[in-house]
Formats: structure tokens, C-alpha cells, sequence
């Protein structure tokens, strides 16, 4: 039933996909919450990893979580799509909501959520037995479409939105791991793309490429985010800088400060945000 | 006591027992691993030479290719019934066993709570720990008489009732046979793809289950699409190391398989692998040729096993993948 609906959007989708890459229409002028944490608290075992975090996460944005190594920003990333889940020994208190509902209410199902909120790793990660247009679609295919002409369109539609497909297009039946690690990237892109997520989370998404990798993925996202909300884990400020609408800083499992990246980079209102940012620690 | 660093580095005595230190130990090293390939050539040579006098008289596909095995009236030699009754019974076993050992080693691996993996890792290393001879006086007591009861006779009833033609194929129902021997092979084999099976999977690397989690994979479905494929050198490799078992397995078989030397064999009825006619003719091959005849069948499982472990290996090679890339 649930598999139905979802079928019939994507379906839907992806007729229209197209043009509306071409127009780029709807550009909404104020941004809505599409997320938001409220006094979220992780722990493994006895761990505080993240302490009474609350945050939103605008739509059609880039927030970028930016803080020293363990500080919990990955933690809290993954908290956004259930990713814990897989771990037993985090336990979540607080909520995350999504359009206003609890993701962590004992009634949703986490399967749900990760088609919703799709997530890139910091390793590229394409299934390395299948091929480039296998791994674009296995997400697709997950969900019981086997219509081979919708496949072969969503799956177009998600390599140029991943801006990959002039790259690919002549070998789509090569294995996903015969190409280069920031390929491999923007094909894992592309394979979240392709189950038309409302939420993107990317933790440090371009750790391990090289930097005319690096670029291509960010302005990727700043394409992204004409359609997508994105949340992207970096410790690479200036990339911060660069893509960021909205930026949260975390230390020891702590918000610190959250805001525009504008304003935070020129001018942040806590101590410690400033000394961050300056390069004094971290 | 006031000797100078120099003077400690330039003690002539020092540097002498570093020298023989490394010279002796290099050698050692030389030594043992130089034995290892010895050990291999001479086993080979020596079956070679000993069965050589069976291969001049029948050739080697002669012999391969004989149907009759005769060491008391007419001593023709051809090893094409142990060659056939090996890999049936290999095959066989490998087919009972390769479904239920993948799904145990997927058990262990992915689902049991640690504490049960346990339990069930430990009970599977018991049984790959009994001695084989145990197993077979098992079998010749307990479950061959069992199975002649509740399977071979009532399928023998049956059939001599409404498909004699189908009798010469069934065979005797006597218990001791290539079926018993199979299923017993298959117990064996059971421990070694199961243990091969769960290392597989658990190489698999965590990024590759949480991006398949990611697209919104349900646990069977990562299973499915991530850990399988990624682990399927492994598991198939683990397979084949498996069958190589069941080839060599000797005593186990021996006991159970009834062993007639003469081809064809039916499905109930008795047989023979190469192991067994060697483990139960080399006390009474008075005869040279006999004798030669049964080292040339031992040359050929020596040579059959080193096939079986180097097509495992170049699997291994082929399908292990590094770096997210299948190489």
C-alpha cells in the first residue's frame, strides 16, 4: 500500500522532473522549517555524545554542521534519519521532527524515514558488484519498480542531477567501482537522488577527494539546494563558507551557536565560535 | 667503565653475534619454507613413480576412463568407478550442504544475538571437531539402519510395485551406499562452508550496509543487495574449499559407502570413492600391478585436490574487493 503511493509520486516525479530542472521554478522566497531537533540528548552507553540540542532545518537550504572532531556533529546527523537505529548501544532522547512529526514516534517506521531523508557518506560507497545504472536504481528498485523505461528515466534524471551523467552515459553497464573516487561520490549522490528524498544529509561528503573533486560536488550542492533541504557535515570551514546558508557549531556534544553563515563567519556572538573559526583550536 | 659509544659500537664481539644472528635465522627460514615445496614434489613424484607401472600398462585415460577394477581374476585396473563415486558424493554433498550452511553463517552473522551466535558456533565447531571414524560407526549403526527403515525400503517397496523399471537405478536397499554416504559427506561438510560463509559477511565493511540502510533497505534487503553480493567470493570459495574436503574425506565414507568397485552404481545401492579403495584394498594388493594401481588413483586425487584448492584461491583473487572496487 505505503509502496503504492510511493511508486505513484515517484512516477509522478519524475515526469516532471525534467523541465523543472531546465526552469528551476518555485523559488520560495522565505525558507520554512522542514526539520527540527527539540532538546535532543545522545548517548552511547553511559556516553553524553550529544547534549539538549535543538535546532531547525530550513527547506530548500544548505546547514552546515562545523565543530572540532568529536563534537558530535556526525552523531547528529545520523540522528536525522534514524541511522542509530543500527546501533545498540545509542539511545535517543528528545525529538526530531519532520514536517512537524516525530521521527522517533514508536508508530513510524525508520524504513520510511530513510527514503524520506536520504544520507552520503564520507567513503564513497557504491555497491561494488552491480553496475553504474544498477546502483543509481537500487534504491528505486527497493520500493518494487520494475518498469524498465521509468528506471532508465529516473535514472538519467538523477546522474544529471548529480551532474555525472555526460561522464557516464556511454557506460552505464561498467561496474560502479571502475570509476574514480569523486565519480564514485557523485554516483552515491545520484543514488540518493534517485528515490526522490526531501532531506539530504551528507557527512563530509568530499573528506577523500581531491580538490577539482572537491569543487564539483559543491557546486553540486549549491544546485541542490534549489529542490532539496541539505544537511552536510564538514570540517572544512571555508567549504562551510562557501555552500552554507545556515551554519551550527557544535563542541563537546554542545550547540553552541547556530545561525546564518554569513554572520556567524563575520561576526559569532560566543567566545568560543570565534576562536574556532580563527584557528585557535580545533 | 668509561667506554666511549664508539668503543661499544666497534666490540668486535657485538657485531659477530648480530651477523650470526640474522645468517642463522635467514637460513632456518630458508630451510623450512624450501621443505614445504619439497614435501609437495616428492609426494607427487613418488605417486607418480609408484603408479607409473599402472599407467604404462592401461595409459593415463585408459586407466581413468576403465570401468572395471579387478585385483582377483583378471587384474584390469580402471579407477572411472572411484573417480565417478567421488565427485557424486562430493557434489552431492556440496548441494545439500551449500544452502544450509549459507543460511546458518547468515544467521550467526547477522541476526543471532551474540549469545546464541555463540551457542550455534560452537555446537557446528563440535561437529567439525569429531573424529571422522566416530561419525562413520555412527552411521553404520544409527543412521544407516535408519535410513534403510524409514527411506530406501518403502522407496524400494514402492517402486518394485509400480516402476520396476526404475529398480536397477534405485538399487539394493541395504542401508551402506552412495545416498548414506552423501548425507553423512554433507553433515561433514556443513561446519567448514558455514565458518567460511560468516567470515565472508563479516568482511563485509559497515559503510556498505548503512548505504544500502540509507536508500531504505529493510535488514533482509541489505542483506540482500550489500552483504551477499559483496561477500559472494567468499562464500563460493568457501564452497569449493568444502568440496575439496568432501574429495579427500576417507574414513566417514569408507564405512558408509559399501564399496563396490564396479560401475555403474545405483542411487541406493553400494559404491566407492577413491579414498575408500585405497583406505580398503592397500593392506591385500599383494600384486605390483594392484599396488601401482592404487597409488595412480591416489596421483589422481592428489591432483584433483590441488585443482579444487587452486580454482578456491582464484576465486578469492578474483572477486575480492578493495576499496569499494571490485577488482
Amino acid at each position: 500500500m505505503e509502496n503504492k503511493v510511493k511508486t505513484e509520486n515517484i512516477k509522478s516525479s519524475a515526469m516532471t522532473t525534467t523541465n523543472e530542472i531546465e526552469t528551476t521554478v518555485e523559488k520560495k522566497e522565505t525558507s520554512r522549517v522542514r526539520m527540527e531537533a527539540k532538546n535532543l540528548t545522545i548517548k552511547y552507553g553511559t556516553n553524553v555524545a550529544v547534549r539538549n540540542l535543538s535546532m531547525p532545518i530550513y527547506n530548500e537550504k544548505v546547514t552546515a554542521l562545523v565543530g572540532p572532531s568529536g563534537c558530535g556533529k556526525t552523531t547528529f546527523l545520523r540522528s536525522l534519519n534514524r541511522m542509530h537505529d543500527l546501533t545498540k548501544s545509542a539511545h535517543i532522547t528528545g525529538e526530531v521532527l519532520l514536517d512537524g512529526n516525530d521521527i522517533y514516534d514508536p508508530k513510524v517506521n525508520p524504513v520510511t524515514i530513510r527514503r524520506k531523508i536520504g544520507m552520503v557518506f564520507q567513503k564513497p560507497t557504491p555497491f561494488p558488484t552491480m553496475s553504474i545504472y544498477d546502483n543509481v536504481v537500487a534504491g528505486l528498485k527497493l520500493v518494487g519498480i520494475r518498469d524498465r523505461k521509468l528506471l532508465n528515466e529516473v535514472c538519467e534524471i538523477a546522474l544529471t542531477q548529480a551532474a555525472l551523467f555526460d561522464e557516464v552515459k556511454d557506460r552505464l553497464n561498467a561496474p560502479g567501482g571502475s570509476l574514480s573516487g569523486g565519480q564514485q561520490q557523485r554516483l552515491s549522490i545520484a543514488r540518493a537522488l534517485a528515490i526522490k528524498p526531501e532531506v539530504i544529509l551528507m557527512d563530509e561528503p568530499t573528506s577523500s577527494l581531491d580538490p577539482k573533486s572537491t569543487m564539483k560536488i559543491e557546486d553540486l550542492i549549491v544546485e541542490l539546494k534549489k529542490k532539496y533541504s541539505i544537511v552536510i557535515v564538514t570540517h572544512n570551514l571555508a567549504q562551510a563558507a562557501r555552500i552554507s546558508d545556515y551554519s551550527a557549531f557544535m563542541y563537546l556534544g554542545d550547540l553552541v551557536e547556530y545561525g546564518k553563515t554569513k554572520k556567524m563567519f563575520q561576526n559569532p556572538e560566543d567566545k568560543r565560535t570565534e576562536e574556532y573559526l580563527t584557528g585557535k583550536f580545533g | 667503565m668509561n667506554e666511549s659509544t664508539k668503543e661499544i659500537l666497534e666490540r668486535p664481539l657485538h657485531g659477530v653475534y648480530r651477523w650470526w644472528g640474522d645468517r642463522v635465522f635467514l637460513a632456518v627460514a630458508v630451510i623450512l619454507g624450501i621443505s614445504i615445496i619439497a614435501l609437495g614434489v616428492t609426494m607427487a613424484w613418488v605417486l607418480f613413480r609408484e603408479g607409473s607401472m599402472a599407467i604404462n600398462e592401461f595409459g593415463v585415460w585408459g586407466f581413468m576412463k576403465g570401468r572395471v577394477w579387478d585385483p582377483g581374476v583378471n587384474f584390469v585396473f580402471g579407477a572411472l568407478p572411484f573417480l565417478f563415486g567421488t565427485l557424486v558424493t562430493s557434489i552431492g554433498a556440496l548441494a545439500i550442504a551449500f544452502l544450509p550452511a549459507i543460511a546458518i553463517g547468515i544467521f550467526i552473522a547477522e541476526y543471532a544475538p551474540r549469545w546464541l551466535g555463540g551457542i550455534i558456533e560452537n555446537l557446528i565447531h563440535l561437529i567439525a571437531a569429531i573424529p571422522s571414524v566416530v561419525i562413520g560407526i555412527w552411521g553404520i549403526f544409527v543412521f544407516a539402519p535408519w535410513m534403510r527403515e524409514k527411506v530406501y525400503m518403502p522407496v524400494f517397496l514402492w517402486a518394485s510395485e509400480n516402476a520396476p523399471s526404475l529398480l536397477p537405478i534405485i538399487g539394493t536397499p541395504i542401508g551402506y551406499g552412495m545416498t548414506t554416504a552423501t548425507i553423512i559427506l554433507a553433515l561433514m561438510i556443513i561446519p567448514y562452508t558455514t565458518a567460511l560463509t560468516r567470515d565472508a559477511i563479516r568482511q563485509v565493511p559497515k559503510e556498505q550496509r548503512e548505504a544500502a540502510y540509507a536508500l531504505g533497505a529493510t535488514k533482509w534487503e541489505v542483506i540482500r543487495m550489500a552483504v551477499l553480493p559483496y561477500a559472494r567470493g567468499g562464500i563460493l570459495s568457501g564452497a569449493i574449499l568444502s568440496f575439496g574436503r568432501a574429495i579427500g574425506e576417507t574414513m566417514a565414507v569408507a564405512m558408509l559407502i559399501g564399496n563396490k568397485n564396479t560401475f555403474p552404481f545405483s542411487i541406493f545401492g553400494p559404491a566407492a570413492t577413491m579414498p575408500s579403495v585405497i583406505i580398503n584394498e592397500f593392506r591385500e594388493a599383494v600384486g605390483n600391478l594392484h599396488l601401482s594401481s592404487l597409488m595412480a588413483v591416489g596421483l589422481a586425487l592428489f591432483v584433483i585436490s590441488l585443482i579444487v584448492n587452486l580454482i578456491a584461491a582464484y576465486i578469492i583473487r578474483k572477486h575480492s574487493i578493495t576499496g569499494g572496487q571490485a577488482v
